[in-house]
């Protein structure tokens, strides 16, 4: 900071010593109308170069309402299809989620194929598939509506008298209702009705395991009869959710993170005595090294993982292999930084027992870095978490690849929200971690290591 | 004091407890290096199990594509400086989404960071929450916000943009958030004494005094975030990452495209951490003075 002369004696002094402080004052306040006025005028330069306002249209809300929905709750399909009059009940419409024939969620009563089925959609709206191909929904406060179709005939709808509503719409081909408590539509080839509900379907257990729909108490009941082997089993072999391939997934990111952060750090070490000034007295050689580190720092952790998936393939290899080379460098350069900051007192001083080269590294300098060295090593090794999932994503491995796999399904979301939590409880836990174990180095393991 | 006449007992059993003790902490610093060595190698055996190439095959290859991209590069040396001129406005445009998400970032982050701290924050109960909060934002990959904004806004700068700047809020409110516990109060005391509000205590009392550090952490932020959004880039957000994959995706052929888009990443990162570099050390070891 700016310091002021002492020489405070006549007026002379003291006119100069005000037009110095005015100078300075001036130059803050410019500084302090200044900056921020240039950062406006930069943001206003990128809300016009990102073309913000163009946002509006390309954006589709309609996705965003699919997204957000989907992520929190499911829907169940009823679907008659029109030329065979059978009834399936699917959850989300899938074949792994489909209910076997004799099984039926107690809200629907399913007939025989020509038959009636009955479907309850909850506060008093009730919709029946009757035979003939014809389909009633009773909407309380409304009134019923009657539709027929045919392949000839299209869809004949009957409404009660009035003006039509707008959660209906109707044509010669298609009748589409929505309401709070579901949606119906009828086409010429089928009828399908959709109930919501709050939730992840499926989440412990697939309608194909006995287990499916028991509560807690008595799947605690079951496995105290000796079934938890298989109460296990059903669980974490979900087909619709996967549980033990997720799990193998987060294992294999974390797998990445370990291997390319403790690489880098076994191959950093050597090559960083090479480029301190007070290991390596040839300036060649350090010069060298300290360019060799910028050079795998600047090629970008982006371009390494291409060249490498090149040559090894997609898979948790690569990953780690790209954060191994792209970390060595930056470890060199902290490596070799913390090395010329070491204390020659303590080399000194175990060189005067007459300890070989190998003795004074290892007990003059590893010492004296080590909780430096430690900490950093905790540090990276936390926050390769999240690049190995984002290197997973592109190489192919890991948790990263199932959630782009998820959510170029675009209809997954449910598995997306899912795997985001996943990811955001393991990078904390390992955040927490990486928290104590520094404490730990730092205030108690003082003296020795 | 200590007792200075102890006989040679005591020493004798100094000795043996001061040997147990390095005896012990030799073998358990064993055990850690044995299970450190273990690890890493099951760990590497996983992975190459898992990948679809072997270390063994692959390490022999490593250098077949580099010399691939060399080799045309080279042959068709004449385009590279149109190249370099082709892709430039795409390079300004992954600049443009690093730069602003730092600078919303930052800006968030401050505010963020201020609510949490202790003895400055504006609602002292709720400092856990911002915490959890910064948390948070910190532990969401920024890929996975991308991904979802592409889905709901289109392609394009944007989504990568909110996908950073939200990351840069976790992480730089922490970081603010340390430098903050380091402010002296008395500025802002003698600002509450004479009836300033809380923002008037922040601009005026807090933020003079910890802006370098701020401005050094936000330009380390800005390093990163370069990278950051070429990735981003690379799985649809726009940019110069967009760019290099399909240069990639074109194959054999034009891979001048991609030689000419790796040197102005590269050279644009070595650039920037150098520059971010040389200003940080000015801010933080004053050179102004």
């Amino acid at each position: 900071m700016t310091t002021f002369s002492t020489d405070l004696g006549g007026t002379q002094g003291t006119a100069a010593l005000k037009a110095q402080a005015d100078r300075l004052f001036q130059r803050k306040r410019l500084l302090n109308f200044g900056l921020p006025a240039v950062v406006l005028a930069y943001l206003t330069y990128v809300f016009f170069a990102f073309d913000v306002p163009g946002l509006y249209g390309r954006a589709s809300l309609e996705h965003a309402r699919t997204l957000v929905a989907d992520s929190y709750s499911y829907k169940t399909h009823v679907t008659r299809d029109a030329r065979s009059a059978e009834v399936t009940v699917a959850i989300e419409g899938e074949r792994k989620g489909t209910y076997p024939a004799g099984m039926s969620p107690d809200w629907v009563a399913r007939g025989e194929p020509g038959g009636t089925t009955v479907i309850e959609l909850g506060h008093g709206n009730e919709v029946r598939f009757l035979p003939g191909n014809r389909v009633e929904y009773d909407v309380p406060g409304y009134g019923l509506i009657q539709v027929v179709s045919s392949r000839a005939g299209g869809v004949e709808v009957t409404l009660p008298a009035g003006p039509v509503p707008s959660w209906i719409s109707a044509s010669k081909s298609r009748l589409a209702v929505t309401t709070d408590a579901g949606r119906l539509n009828v086409t010429r080839t089928k009828a399908e009705v959709f109930r919501y509900f709050t939730g992840w379907e499926l989440f412990w257990f697939t309608l194909d395991s006995p287990y499916y729909g028991m509560g807690p108490l008595t799947l605690l009941r079951h496995a105290f009869n000796g079934e938890a082997g298989a109460i296990w089993d059903g669980f974490w072999h979900n087909n619709m959710w996967h549980h033990g391939e997720v799990a193998w997934a987060l294992f294999e990111t974390l797998l990445m993170a370990f291997l390319g952060t403790f690489g880098a750090a076994v191959v950093a070490l050597p090559l960083a005595f090479l480029a301190a000034r007070n290991f390596t007295p040839l300036r060649v050689v350090r010069f060298a090294m300290r360019r060799l580190f910028d050079f795998v720092r600047g090629v970008d952790g982006l371009i390494w993982t291409i060249v490498l998936a090149r040559a090894f393939g997609p898979g948790p290899l690569t990953g780690a292999l790209a954060i191994l080379v792209t970390d060595s460098g930056t470890f060199g350069k902290i490596f070799s930084e913390a090395l010329e900051n070491v204390d020659d007192k303590q080399i000194e001083g175990v060189s005067s027992t007459g300890a070989k080269p190998v003795q004074r590294y290892r007990f003059g300098v590893i010492p004296q870095i080590t909780p430096v060295l430690l900490s950093q090593l905790l540090y990276f090794f936390e926050s390769n978490t999240r690049s190995a999932t984002i290197i997973g994503a592109i190489t192919g491995g890991g948790i990263g690849l199932l959630l782009t796999q998820a959510i170029i399904t675009q209809k997954d979301w449910e598995e997306v929200s899912y795997y985001i939590v996943l990811i955001v409880i393991m990078v904390m836990a390992l955040d927490w971690f990486s928290g104590w174990v520094r404490r730990k180095l730092i205030t108690g393991d003082e003296g020795g290591h | 004091m200590a007792d200075l006449t102890a006989g040679p007992d005591r020493i004798d059993e100094i000795r043996a407890s001061y040997t147990m003790l390095t005896r012990k902490k030799r073998i358990y610093g064993g055990i850690l290096l044995a299970l450190f060595v273990a690890l890493m190698a099951a760990g590497f055996r996983t992975a190459d199990m898992r990948n679809a190439g072997s270390f063994g095959d692959g390490i022999t290859h490593v250098f077949d594509y580099p010399a691939e991209v060399l080799g045309e590069a080279v042959e068709k040396a004449a385009q590279l400086p149109g190249n370099l001129l082709r892709f430039l406005p795409s390079l300004v445009e992954t600049l443009n989404i690093a730069a602003a998400s730092t600078l919303l970032g930052a800006i968030a982050g401050i505010v963020l960071s201020l609510l949490a701290t202790r003895g400055l924050a504006r609602w002292p109960a709720l400092i856990p929450l911002f915490r959890r909060v910064m948390d948070i934002l910190r532990a969401i990959p920024e890929i996975v916000i991308a991904l979802v904004l592409i889905f709901i806004l289109g392609g394009g700068p944007v989504p990568a943009m909110i996908a950073i700047a939200l990351h840069t809020v976790g992480a730089l409110g922490k970081l603010f958030s340390e430098v903050n516990e380091n402010a002296s109060l008395k500025p802002v005391e003698g600002l509450q004494s004479v009836g300033a509000t809380w923002p008037q205590r922040m601009i005026l009392g807090v933020i003079p005094q910890v802006g370098p550090n701020y401005v050094s952490y936000a330009l380390l932020r800005f390093e990163i975030n370069i990278r950051a959004s070429a990735i981003l880039g690379f799985v649809g957000a726009g940019g110069i990452g967009y760019d290099l994959r399909n240069a990639m995706s074109w194959g054999q052929g034009r891979y001048d495209e991609a030689a000419a888009i790796f040197v102005l990443l590269f050279l644009t990162i070595v650039l920037v951490d150098q520059l971010s570099g040389y200003f940080r050390d000015r801010l933080t070891h004053g050179a102004r003075a």
